[in-house]
């Protein structure tokens, strides 16, 4: 970089060394320790946690992945609580993935510009919610006609193979993995959406014309020229959403049910790390509340893998988009 | 106009604020006796189950010596534990004791039991027409384990022979959350129904799938309620609160007896007292003795070193065992025997204040 020292104001050039490079120097040093400081706290917690939870690890071993969480008799095999995180996870992306392109494609492509804000609003405006009062109102409102309904959709499916082993035995009081994964799919609705929509956007105006000029109905348009163009972020926006719901911890442990197995029944009770952690710590003590802090190391290690893989997969959909476009 | 009626509408509020402020200031100054230890604040957390009980009494024992605050945290019996033996409170509230492994890593070093009252933990079910159902603890025992599992069951039967039994399903509803409810309910029935529970005890254990789980003793209540044919544990408080029926349990002289803060009270002066005053009245014997009966206790150091703390939390122990145990009752919990209470309050003279 080199300045013609003689053109600049005479202010910056008096003294050794212009000013405007110690201001820069202090802001990329500050910048730096606003950079490391997230990583150094991600270290902290990953240390402490994986000590805290060293007594589960070596008392258990690889006892730690059975299907066998009994507190009373000091097994914490934590497989059942693996399986209702991914579970109710994917139980709310199902339902919520679906909904969050309808609403972002009838924002960005349907809807008449007028009532776009207002509708973008209301939606942002369920992350605003606590989750705790989404736990709240399942508990209060939900429960009771989900039990019912469940109850109906067992009897209508009894005799069906494979759907009545997955609608066996339906909770009696509404709590269950279909109930959880169904409160979780409207918290990540909000952020599904607005990445969508996002990624909507940015499909070129042209490519859009282009497609209804050669006389495509607005759906063929959609098809042929905003699925393609944002599969990619249509992933990542998924992904996302798969992150905020394996973590999801209260509204979780409020109507889940707190039973923890492996089973194929999701209209029983079930349970998931977070909200094992949020239910049981309280009275737990010795290698129950090192299980505990491990479930939270074992949480961690997934939402770092599935992380990792989201962008795996992201990363070859922009490869094969770039291909096909 | 309008400017005036908008300051108006801001100055009458404010006006009434300063006024019930410097009223309650004047109230506080004017009442009672001087206060005599403090000012010292009390950081305390534990056991949820005698926390409606301890919020009362930490009160009661405000109005008496305002210069001590009190805040219990609740969390649970073994957070307090945890919080207690990392010195992160100043006494802990606990259902249960401290296993002897985890005695070692008590920051704190020499500490104390203080029994402070007892509770009955009800069985409460949802059955119309069916009160004052009996059960002893092995039918009660296979009803938790699903081993019995609709209500005209021959065993329930056989007990009830005048209840009107139909075979409504049987719903087992216990805690979501981990609870020393849970620990003493399970201990109970590994103590009165030994061979027949085989689930163990524990602040959770390992139910059968097709039971229910409600949030809290209120939670578990409010399942009960909710569902024909659900029995579940409850506490006394909560019980009595949401309008359950409650069933006898029989106890070890073999008679039936409902869930009151007497018959808690007959069960704790049955239970053998060991000389750290800690004792178990789970299954206590004596006819009039409430066999479900959940002790707890508040965890103390011996050595105080900020003596306003030490002394704040001796005044409040001699509160708990002075007027505290007049007020337990009112609050549906059971006050302490005689003997035991004569030991508590010697034991409290036990702490030593730098």
């Amino acid at each position: 970089m080199t300045t013609d020292a003689s053109s600049l104001p005479k202010s910056l050039t008096k003294g050794s060394r212009p000013p405007g490079i110690l201001t820069d120097r202090t802001f990329r040093v500050l910048a730096l320790i606003a950079g490391l400081a997230v990583l150094v706290i991600l270290a902290l917690i990953a240390i402490y946690t994986t000590r805290e939870a060293l007594p589960w690890f070596r008392e258990e071993g690889f006892g730690i992945f059975t299907d066998n969480w009994d507190p009373a008799k000091n097994h914490f095999g934590a497989l059942g609580l693996i399986y209702g995180t991914l579970l109710v996870s994917v139980i709310a992306l199902v339902l919520a993935v679906p909904v969050s392109i309808g609403i972002a494609l009838f924002v960005t492509e349907v809807a008449p510009r007028s009532i776009r804000r207002p509708i973008v609003y209301t939606v942002d405006l369920l992350a605003a919610i606590p989750s705790v009062v989404y736990g709240l109102w399942a508990l209060l409102v939900l429960v009771e006609p989900l039990a019912s309904l469940f109850e109906s959709v067992s009897d209508a499916t009894a005799s069906i193979p494979i759907l009545n082993t997955i609608f066996a035995d339906p909770s009696s009081s509404g709590r269950s993995f279909m109930t959880a994964g169904i409160i979780v799919a409207i918290m990540i609705t909000p952020i599904v959406t607005s990445i969508t929509r996002e990624v909507f956007a940015t499909v070129p105006e042209s490519q859009k014309e282009a497609a209804l000029a050669v006389g495509a109905t607005r759906w063929e348009m959609i098809r042929g020229a905003v699925f393609p163009h944002s599969r990619s972020g249509m992933v990542a926006a998924s992904m996302i959403g798969l992150g905020r719901a394996l973590g999801e911890t209260i509204a979780v442990a409020l109507i889940i049910g707190s039973s923890q197995r492996v089973t194929s029944n999701i209209l029983g009770p079930g349970d998931t790390l977070a909200s094992v952690i949020a239910n049981q710590f309280g009275e737990a003590s010795g290698t129950h509340r090192a299980a505990l802090i491990g479930c939270g190391v074992v949480l961690f290690a997934m939402t770092i893998a599935i992380g990792m893989a989201a962008r795996a997969v992201v990363a070859r959909a922009e490869r094969r988009s770039a291909g096909t476009t | 106009m309008k400017r005036i009626s908008a300051c108006l509408r801001w100055l009458v509020p404010a006006a009434l604020i300063v006024g019930l402020v410097t009223s309650g200031a004047a109230v506080a100054g004017a009442g009672g006796a001087p206060a005599r230890v403090g000012p010292a604040t009390l950081n305390a957390s534990g056991a949820t189950f005698p926390q409606p009980y301890y919020e009362e009494v930490i009160g009661a024992f405000k109005a008496k010596e305002s210069g001590v605050t009190i805040n219990y945290a609740g969390g649970g019996s073994g957070k307090g534990r945890q919080d207690f033996s990392d010195q992160v409170v100043d006494f802990a509230g606990s259902d249960g004791l401290f296993k002897p492994e985890d005695t070692a890593n008590i920051k704190g070093g020499e500490f104390l039991y203080f029994p402070t009252v007892a509770a009955p933990v009800t069985v409460s079910y949802n059955l119309k027409g069916v009160k004052g159902l009996r059960l002893s603890a092995d039918t009660l025992a296979k009803i938790f384990q699903g081993q019995i599992k609709s209500w005209d069951d021959p065993a329930i039967k056989a007990e009830n022979p005048r209840a009107k039994l139909l075979s409504t399903a049987i719903t087992v509803v216990h805690r979501a959350d981990g609870s020393g409810t849970t620990e003493n309910f399970t201990k109970y029935l590994t103590a009165a129904a030994p061979g027949v529970w085989t689930l163990g005890s524990g602040s959770t254990v390992s139910w059968g799938s097709d039971t229910q789980a409600g949030q809290g003793n209120s939670g578990v209540g409010q399942v009960i309620k909710s569902t024909d044919g659900a029995i579940g544990y409850v506490d006394f408080a909560d019980a009595k609160a949401l309008k359950l029926q409650f069933a006898s349990i029989k106890n070890q002289d073999g008679k039936y007896v409902a869930p009151s803060t007497k018959a808690t009270s007959a069960a704790v002066s049955k239970a053998e007292v060991k000389t750290d005053l800690t004792y178990n009245p789970l299954n206590a014997a004596g006819k009039d003795a409430y066999p479900i009966a959940a002790p707890t206790w508040i965890l103390v150091y011996k050595n105080q070193t900020d003596n306003a703390k030490g002394d704040a939390i001796k005044a409040f122990l001699n509160f708990v065992y002075g007027e505290g145990q007049k007020i337990a009752p009112s609050v549906d919990y059971a006050p302490l025997p005689k003997s035991l209470l004569d030991k508590a309050k010697a034991q409290v003279k036990q702490i030593a204040v730098a």
